[in-house]
């Protein structure tokens, strides 16, 4: 019975289906209808295959998959600074995020510590992190764009000002969550101000700590996205901007999914570290 | 950044009658190309010192057959540091920045500012210049803003714009040359092909490039022409050009006006037609600018005139009728334009598919002129101030000559080798109506249908 393989195989064997029978949904879907009307050749040759041959616009699976090969073999080429490997312009992107969610990391985590450690601080700042908390990305680009006055800049700005506030609300919530019992202990061993931050709280803060930084960095790499589409020049989301403009779906399409891989390797990293700092209780 | 009237933070650079250099002499001799110039520098300054020793010429004569010219200068040389003179000089004609950047939209009014870097015209004048694909016009205004952009693509009324502070915060902008001359077109979703009067267009979607647009205002213009009130009978919606493709597609849009390859781009996917080409609106009209600010132009004098040189060039390659299959093989690739091969040579050949079965021949479709008339800007603060854009009173032809650099051009062209026109302005024709530049406020009243 198939209750004898271990659950992980067929949770295997049951993705690996659904994949192949999305794909042959995709597949027959994009096998594009009948050829148009009949028409002059001289027009028919100005003309793409998808107004001549009935070609659906969509890229089939095949297409995908044969451009994806293409773009593996090539993903450091430099054709100029407009049109760039996808590999460079991956590592593009992730240098933008380190950058703007490295930044977010040194002032959250300071600044949730304070603010977990004092209900008055909490109190006071609370009604701007919750404004602030929910605006777009986009939102900030312009004010971005206008006073920092570099764009490079700017997306940097726009991925550390989205990033900061998951990080600071989960930091002030670990901070200001640590049992009484443990802090009361600290006291009255008259642990000093310092060291019960780092040997009390911190340890026992860190597991939502972590859990802050995983929220940021799903939205750092969701953020850098759509900030590259509006900034242009390089990146991934420069590519998908770029290739919309050529209507290549195909190339949108392979971008969508090396987004989602490298969004999943990052998430996949946090996770890690948060479950290293995980204690049993 | 301190408030400043519309007429005040336009300054002239003092110097030579094209504001670029320091001195006339300086302005002539950069024209020449660099080989030429070391020695005619050299030359140059031989005879400023000769005429310095000898100052009558009759006396200079004398000394030149007494002991003959290289005698003599070599004679000269031993007492005054030529070779150190004559390098100071050249300098003057050198930029002083080489890499530069220049931002544009992937349109093919942007064909010689692009083409320029893969077919050799930058280099040609010494320059580096890296050709930056921008996202939308509002990027591309503060990024050129920002200094990020030393000068950049431009559609011809957003200097205008921006050195006036609509939009914006005003800074003096400056359009030393134009790209394009004619090369849009209405395009309509397949689903309207029967609606071929604008009378039937009310409550369709359209779109236009920018706010402050030829586009805009030609399609005004065109629905006005025909009663269909362009801000309440339709809806004008601002949409990158790259974009519009994909919205028309989605049924987002009914229809837009558009660069041209944007236009065949739709055609080419069956998803629209051409309605009609702007040069039907008004042949001759301008479209995309080269733009730099002041700043730049007064920073870096000649870094700017060899960037104008390099673009006046490729604009009068583009010109003709013969390149324009190489051009658009050049600036197809991704690097540049990112689109098909074939779409382009149809939007530079002018032999096109009209998206309705037939293939049409018009080879002025596009063309490529890059003078700068003062009458075209005059034309477009009209229709700013038309449709509201503009409010109050504005000198017309002040302002035109502040932002449009005609005189320059014409005295950059001659350097170049080229034939400017003999006016800076010139009447022309929209619609069968024509334009008088010279009577701007009774061109805006001549209009029914206006705002304020």
């Amino acid at each position: 019975m198939a209750s004898a393989a271990p659950l992980s195989l067929r949770a295997g064997v049951l993705s690996l289906l659904i994949f192949a029978i999305f794909a042959l949904a995709w597949h027959m879907a994009t096998r594009g209808g009948p050829a148009g009307p009949a028409m002059d050749p001289e027009y028919a040759k100005l003309m793409g295959a998808t107004a001549t041959q009935g070609k659906s616009a969509m890229p089939g699976p095949l297409e995908v998959g044969a451009k994806l090969i293409e773009h593996l073999r090539h993903p450091f080429y430099d054709h100029g600074p407009n049109d760039k490997g996808l590999g460079v312009q991956l590592a593009f992107s992730m240098l933008r995020v380190a950058a703007g969610y490295g930044l977010a990391v040194l002032v959250a985590i300071p600044l949730g510590f304070l603010i977990g450690m004092s209900p008055l601080m909490n109190k006071a700042l609370d009604p701007f992190i919750q404004i602030m908390k929910p605006v777009s990305p986009l939102a900030w680009m312009p004010l971005a764009l206008y006073t920092i006055k570099d764009s490079g800049l700017s997306a940097i700005f726009v991925i550390f000002i989205c990033s900061l506030w998951p990080m600071l609300v989960n930091t002030a919530f670990g901070v200001s969550g640590v049992r009484k019992e443990w802090l009361n202990v600290a006291r009255t061993l008259e642990v000093g101000p310092w060291r019960r931050a780092f040997t009390v709280i911190l340890p026992a803060a860190a597991p939502t700590i972590f859990t802050g930084m995983r929220i940021s960095i799903g939205i750092a790499w969701l953020v850098i996205v759509a900030a590259e589409m509006l900034v242009g020049g390089t990146g991934i989301g420069y590519f998908v901007w770029n290739e919309w403009n050529n209507l290549s779906i195909t190339n949108v399409i392979i971008a969508i999914l090396l987004i989602g891989v490298v969004g999943m390797l990052l998430d996949q990293l946090l996770a890690r570290a948060a479950r290293a700092v995980t204690f049993p209780e | 950044m301190s408030m400043k009237t519309p007429k005040g933070p336009y300054t002239m650079t003092p110097g030579c009658s094209c504001g670029a250099h320091e001195s006339d002499r300086a302005c002539t001799a950069i024209s020449n190309s660099a080989a030429d110039d070391v020695q005619l520098y050299g030359r140059t300054v031989e005879q400023a010192v000769l005429r310095a020793i000898a100052p009558n010429p009759l006396h200079r004569r004398a000394l030149l057959q007494g002991v003959g010219a290289s005698t003599l200068a070599s004679a000269i040389a031993a007492f005054f540091p030529l070779a150190a003179a004559t390098e100071a000089f050249a300098q003057a004609g050198k930029p002083e920045k080489t890499d530069l950047k220049v931002g544009f939209i992937p349109i093919s009014c942007a064909t010689p500012i692009i083409m320029a870097e893969p077919m050799g015209f930058y280099k040609k004048q010494g320059l580096n210049v890296d050709v930056v694909k921008t996202a939308g016009w509002a990027v591309v205004r503060d990024k050129t803003i920002n200094k990020e952009y030393d000068a950049a693509h431009m559609l011809a009324a957003m200097p205008i714009a921006i050195s006036l502070g609509l939009g914006s915060t005003p800074i003096p902008f400056a359009v030393p040359a134009i790209e394009n001359v004619n090369g849009q077109a209405i395009t309509l979703a397949m689903k309207h092909k029967d609606k071929r009067d604008p009378k039937d267009w009310k409550g369709f979607r359209l779109a236009i490039p920018f706010d402050y647009s030829m586009h805009n205002y030609l399609l005004r213009y065109y629905l006005a022409e025909n009663g269909i009130d362009p801000d309440t009978d339709v809806q004008l919606r601002s949409v990158p050009p790259p974009e519009m493709v994909a919205n028309l597609r989605a049924d987002n849009i009914d229809g837009f006006l558009a660069p041209d390859n944007i236009a065949q781009r739709a055609v080419y996917d069956g998803v629209g037609f051409i309605h009609m080409l702007s040069k039907e609106i008004w042949d001759g009209h301008p479209c995309c600018s080269f733009s730099a600010s002041r700043a730049f132009i007064a920073e870096t004098p000649n870094s700017y005139a060899a960037l104008l040189r390099a673009i006046l060039e490729a604009t009068d390659y583009a010109s003709k009728a013969e390149n324009r299959k190489e051009i658009a093989e050049a600036i197809a690739p991704a690097n540049y334009l990112n689109a098909p091969v074939t779409v382009l040579e149809q939007v530079l050949t002018g032999t096109y598919a009209d998206g309705l079965g037939g293939v049409k021949k018009d080879p002025a479709r596009i063309t490529f002129d890059p003078f700068p008339y003062e009458s075209f800007a005059v034309w477009m603060m009209t229709q700013m101030k038309r449709w509201g854009q503009i409010k109050g009173d504005i000198d017309y032809a002040g302002v035109a000559k502040q932002i449009f650099l005609a005189t320059d051009a014409a005295k950059a062209m001659k350097d170049a080798g080229l034939t400017p026109p003999a006016a800076t302005s010139k009447s022309f024709v929209v619609m069968g109506k024509a334009f008088d530049p010279t009577k701007p406020d009774d061109y805006v009243n001549s209009f029914a249908m206006k705002r304020g």
